[in-house]
């Protein structure tokens, strides 16, 4: 049975590793169930899977067990042609470290979804600039990403992740690299695309104010979730 | 913004290694080209026609003359229907640095024997064959030297000596000729045999080379063998060969430039190929994290593997296309230079068609390791974490 309202179902998912001659597994049996609109924080110790996860939930690896459905249907069973147009079309993604093209001006980079898909050059345009105009951005379309600070080149990263309109955004560790203002900045546009844009925002951190930001807090230890409340 | 804006940004985003690595492809195609046109130059002339004639000269080689009776006893030989005797003047005109290509034929049987390539107004035809101090000059040495029809020249030999006890030779430019295919060179001048062979002081009723017609071609390894076969034994035997074969052996005497093309465009290329090679390699491996993006926005591996060769290509094709604009440049400077002792020459279309495909090769071999590699990037491994 799968869930109608859910956007992501995780069905008895297993990730192990080999190492020499010893499998390790990162978690073992998962199931979870991801609702259209959730913004949820998983966190977790440093080799809890919280990455992995993450990963698995984008499409960029895959379990050695069980299943995920993205909208009721399978995608750890696609090609990796299927996967990077499933990618393209659905999960938009924000790095800690930014990964901006450092060639490019802010506006190309966040143009650079837009190019896997039929829009016409002016539609591309439009697009980019309401991204940017999203994250605060507009005024530095034509900057490099070393022309820019951490934090706005983060806001770049943000508008690249959601210019193609994706169900889901994927961010590990966003904040990682920032002052504390500059990350309750980020966190806020995060928490803004999700209340005013309805984003399903999935974002891995180890901080808890961070997480504060999410409206819930999955806690993966040991294989396993620990779903904690939010007040 | 599309793929081949990412191409170009990615080529030169380390301007001064782009820079110097389409220098050195520009160098190697520059290297092909000059040595490609100089090539044309040496086999000009070496048409269908050229095959079909036969030039006998002298066994030892054809700087060593051979009797003037020979002229006869060629002519008598089953199958030929003409015979040109030349020697070779050896002239330079008021310097010896003004090299003069010029033999002195018999008029009547040398036009004979280029019936198509030597192209003479009547007039001035009749008046080389009436007038024993004329001379024709072809178009390209008339230009060299700015001579016309009428003008009277003093042409000098660095061999012969005249019986007035000078080394010059005064000649009446009775006709400029022409080239009808454009590939016969026309940089050279006849004189008179006889109004030369009279005046030597020493050497006289030689020659140097006789050029044969014959009446059907497929005789003529059985004609040449009947020449040869008449003065074998003799001080002076013959060696008869193709045009084609005997202007190959005289262009050698420079170096076999075909050889040498071979060899100097295979070390630049192999070395060209060995330095863009591995830099292209590199250049894809410091970018295995933008790769990685890539892939995690949705670009596809063949999209990412077309990308990189795409970038490899546009290098090859900026270098060689610069390189062979230039040689051609350098080959028209050296062709003016050497007027005197080549025909004009130039890259020809088979040159530039064999360079656009030597720069398509260059850019797939140099490109597709790099971009085979840029197609295995694992996303997780390359970013460490997403």
């Amino acid at each position: 049975m799968t869930d109608a309202s859910a956007l992501y179902e995780l069905k008895g998912l297993s990730k192990r590793y080999t190492r020499g001659k010893e499998t390790v597994a990162i978690f073992d049996e998962l199931d979870m169930t991801i609702s259209q609109g959730d913004f949820i924080a998983i966190m977790g110790p440093s080799g809890s899977g919280k990455t992995t996860l993450l990963n698995l939930l984008g499409g960029i690896d895959r379990p050695s067990a069980g299943e995920v459905l993205f909208e009721g249907r399978r995608i750890d069973n696609l090609s990796q042609g299927q996967l990077a147009k499933w990618r393209a079309r659905n999960a938009g993604f924000i790095f800690q470290f930014y990964n901006l093209m450092p060639t490019l001006t802010a506006a190309q980079n966040v143009e650079l979804p837009l190019l896997l898909t039929s829009l016409s050059g002016k539609a591309r345009k439009e697009r980019v600039k309401t991204a940017l105009d999203i994250v605060g951005m507009v005024d530095r379309a034509g900057h490099r990403p070393g022309q820019l600070s951490g934090g706005q080149q983060q806001r770049v990263a943000i508008a690249r992740a959601i210019v193609a309109d994706p169900k889901v955004l994927l961010a590990d560790e966003p904040t990682g690299d920032l002052d504390r203002t500059t990350a309750d900045e980020i966190l806020q546009t995060l928490q803004l695309l999700n209340k005013e844009l309805g984003k399903t925002i999935i974002m891995v951190t180890h901080d808890p104010e961070a997480a504060s930001y999410a409206a819930r807090e999955l806690h993966l230890n040991k294989g396993r979730f620990e779903e904690r409340g939010k007040a | 913004m599309n793929d081949a804006t990412l191409i170009r940004k990615n080529l030169f985003r380390k301007r001064l290694r782009a820079i110097l690595l389409m220098v050195s492809i520009l160098v190697a195609f520059l290297i092909f080209g000059v040595l490609g046109a100089l090539q044309n130059a040496f086999s000009a002339g070496m048409g269908t026609a050229a095959q079909e004639r036969l030039v006998t000269v002298n066994r030892i080689n054809f700087t060593v003359a051979l009797p003037y009776a020979y002229w006869g006893r060629i002519q008598q030989v089953e199958g030929v229907r003409n015979a040109a005797p030349a020697s070779w003047f050896g002239g330079y005109y008021q310097e010896p640095q003004n090299f003069v290509q010029s033999f002195a034929v018999d008029p009547q049987s040398y036009l004979e024997a280029y019936p198509t390539e030597i192209v003479l107004p009547p007039d001035e035809r009749a008046a080389f064959l009436e007038g024993r101090t004329c001379a024709v000059v072809g178009r390209a040495l008339a230009n060299q030297y700015g001579w016309s029809t009428g003008d009277r020249i003093p042409l000098m030999s660095n061999i012969w000596q005249n019986t007035d006890g000078t080394q010059t030779w005064e000649l009446d430019i009775c006709g400029v000729f022409d080239d009808t295919e454009g590939t016969y060179p026309t940089n050279y001048l006849m004189l008179h045999y006889d109004y030369f062979n009279e005046s030597l002081r020493f050497g006289r009723n030689s020659f140097h080379w006789i050029t044969i017609n014959t009446n059907d071609p497929a005789q003529n390894d059985r004609i040449s063998q009947d020449i040869d076969a008449l003065f074998a034994n003799s001080p002076a035997e013959t060696a008869t060969t193709t045009e084609a074969a005997f202007n190959e052996a005289f262009m050698e005497q420079f170096g076999n430039i075909g050889l040498i093309l071979t060899w100097v465009i295979g070390a630049a290329f192999a070395t060209i190929l060995m330095i863009v090679g591995t830099t292209m390699v590199m250049a894809v491996n410091e970018r295995t994290r933008e790769i990685a993006v890539l892939k995690t926005l949705g670009f596809t591996e063949p999209r990412i593997f077309r990308m990189v060769l795409l970038e490899s290509l546009l290098l090859s094709f900026l270098g060689g296309l610069v390189g062979l604009a230039l040689a051609a440049v350098a080959a028209g400077a050296a062709a003016n230079a050497m007027a005197g002792f080549l025909p004009p020459f130039g890259l020809s279309l088979a040159n530039v068609l064999t360079a656009l495909l030597l720069m398509a090769a260059l850019g797939l071999v140099t490109g597709l390791l790099p971009a085979w590699n840029a197609t295995r990037v694992r996303i997780s491994e390359a970013l460490g974490k997403i």
